[in-house]
């Protein structure tokens, strides 16, 4: 069922609404297999919806969302699309890992117990197996010594290291990233960007980023997406959206954006 | 009037007591081991996307906490066997100490769950964890400690009103002592004997409930 020659991700018509405001507005999109995609915009603009549609935090008002060719809400029978069962969203959605702005770790368990939970009770892996699999995690993103700490006893920046570890631990494909600087505190914003440029060299990773940090984007991304009122204003290289922006919006968001941080 | 106090009475009536007190124990633990767990059940079955078993749990919990405790003690006992449902008293005793009780720990454990904050369910999706698994290692390990304290206050209430059984003659302390103050016509011994037992374990069951607490607190390395 899954062609190679399928996009890793792709939107079709993809409509997002809450109440009488839409989010996103028949958005097609398409992403390929090992990129990294910046996606940047002002708040509101529809990018973070991105994310949790895939992550199916949220449902799609209208279209379709495939997952290397495979509809992620949806299921075929027959011709015809129809809502996904619970066994199809999993076996999709294993695929694709998230990183919340505000880590989101389970505070009742260590940080190998954060990373060995899913592992263990939906991949089904022995004890053993997800620790030797979580412990190699950490150590790779710096918290080898912190195994046994709890999140309450951990910084924002570790906190977020021990978030990455937890959704690498499930293997997925694609990680999704929102806004995974924002919330820390400006020393600790570096410690995170380096785990994330570390994944994007050394791994097979499809990785979508919802972010503010113009200048990791910039060196980091093969390409930036710039959303602006539900919609996808203009995309490029960086090269192309922060050298030379076409539209209108996008130069006055970036030069706002820029002025904010310097 | 005076008031007399008969100590050879009252150590004459001590094993007796002694052993119906066992039967309180036993119908509080067992009531509220009850409460607890259908408590649960019942506010997770409010939370139900099903609308129909939402709105079922909701008007159960309202129509048992609408009504009093001896009356559900009553129709269990005495109007069941008209269903065809015959339980012996104690059975009945516990079962309806135990369901009325569910449905105050049911608020309690509403309030607990509503408080866990939604990024550990959003977490627990993009880990791709069952509604199970989420429920049995993330949302009820984090719901139930703070809680404590409230159905601590439940047990000591559940464990109060045990002498609501003795209106179908279950031979706990309150049954037993009128039985044997009508014998000897000698009420100030009995009576006062079971109110200090309640005073005693009351207090025990509260001291319990703050160690707990304090213990429960001092995990995860102190923060939560």
């Amino acid at each position: 069922m899954t062609q190679h020659d399928d996009p890793m991700l792709r939107f079709d018509k993809v409509s997002k609404r809450y109440g009488q405001h839409t989010v996103l507005d028949r958005l097609d999109f398409e992403v390929a297999r090992n990129e990294k995609v910046a996606i940047i915009g002002p708040s509101g603009s529809g990018k973070t919806t991105l994310l949790r549609l895939l992550m199916t935090l949220e449902s799609v008002d209208a279209g379709v969302i495939y997952v290397e060719g495979e509809p992620l809400t949806h299921m075929p029978q027959g011709e015809r699309l129809i809502p996904a069962s619970r066994q199809h969203l999993s076996r999709v959605r294993a695929k694709i890992g998230m990183v919340f702005q505000h880590f989101n770790l389970f505070p009742h368990m260590s940080a190998l117990d954060n990373c060995t939970e899913a592992p263990r009770t939906v991949l089904g892996l022995s004890k053993a197996e997800a620790s030797a699999r979580a412990t190699e995690l950490l150590q790779m993103v710096g918290l080898g010594d912190k195994l046994e700490h709890y999140p309450g006893q951990l910084s924002g920046g570790q906190k977020q290291r021990v978030a990455i570890a937890r959704a690498l631990a499930m293997r997925p494909r694609i990680m999704l990233f929102d806004e995974v600087t924002s919330a820390l505190d400006p020393e600790l914003v570096g410690e995170v960007l380096k785990v994330i440029r570390q994944l994007g060299e050394e791994h097979d990773l499809t990785m979508l980023m919802v972010t503010h940090e113009m200048g990791f984007a910039r060196e980091f991304a093969d390409r930036v997406c710039f959303f602006d009122g539900g919609k996808m204003a203009e995309q490029g290289t960086p090269q192309e959206i922060f050298g030379a922006p076409r539209q209108e919006r996008t130069r006055q968001f970036l030069s706002a954006v820029l002025e904010t941080r310097s | 009037m005076q008031l007399e106090w008969d100590w050879n009475y009252t150590l004459d009536i001590l094993p007796v007591l002694g052993q119906a007190s066992l039967l309180t124990l036993k119908a509080t633990l067992l009531g509220f081991a009850l409460a607890a767990t259908l408590g649960l059940v019942f506010a997770l079955l409010r939370m139900s996307r099903l609308a129909p078993v939402r709105w079922s749990a909701t008007s159960l919990v309202e129509f048992i906490r609408s009504t009093p405790l001896l009356i559900q003690i009553f129709f269990l006992y005495y109007v069941m066997p008209e269903f065809g449902l015959t339980l012996d008293a104690m059975t009945a005793g516990i079962l309806a100490l135990g369901l009325h009780y569910a449905c105050y720990c049911a608020e309690v454990y509403r309030a607990g769950l509503d408080n866990i904050p939604k990024g550990q369910w959003e977490a627990a999706i993009a880990l791709n964890l069952s509604p199970y698994i989420t429920f049995r290692d993330i949302i009820i390990p984090q719901a139930i400690p703070p809680l404590v304290p409230a159905l601590g206050n439940y047990l000591v209430a559940l464990f109060k009103e045990t002498p609501l059984l003795s209106a179908i003659a279950v031979l706990e302390l309150m049954q037993t002592a009128k039985i044997l103050a009508s014998e000897s016509f000698q009420y100030t011994e009995p009576i006062t004997l079971v109110g200090l037992y309640f005073l005693f374990f009351s207090l025990i069951a509260a001291a319990l409930t703050r160690q707990l607490e304090a213990w429960l607190n001092t995990r995860h390395g102190g923060a939560r």
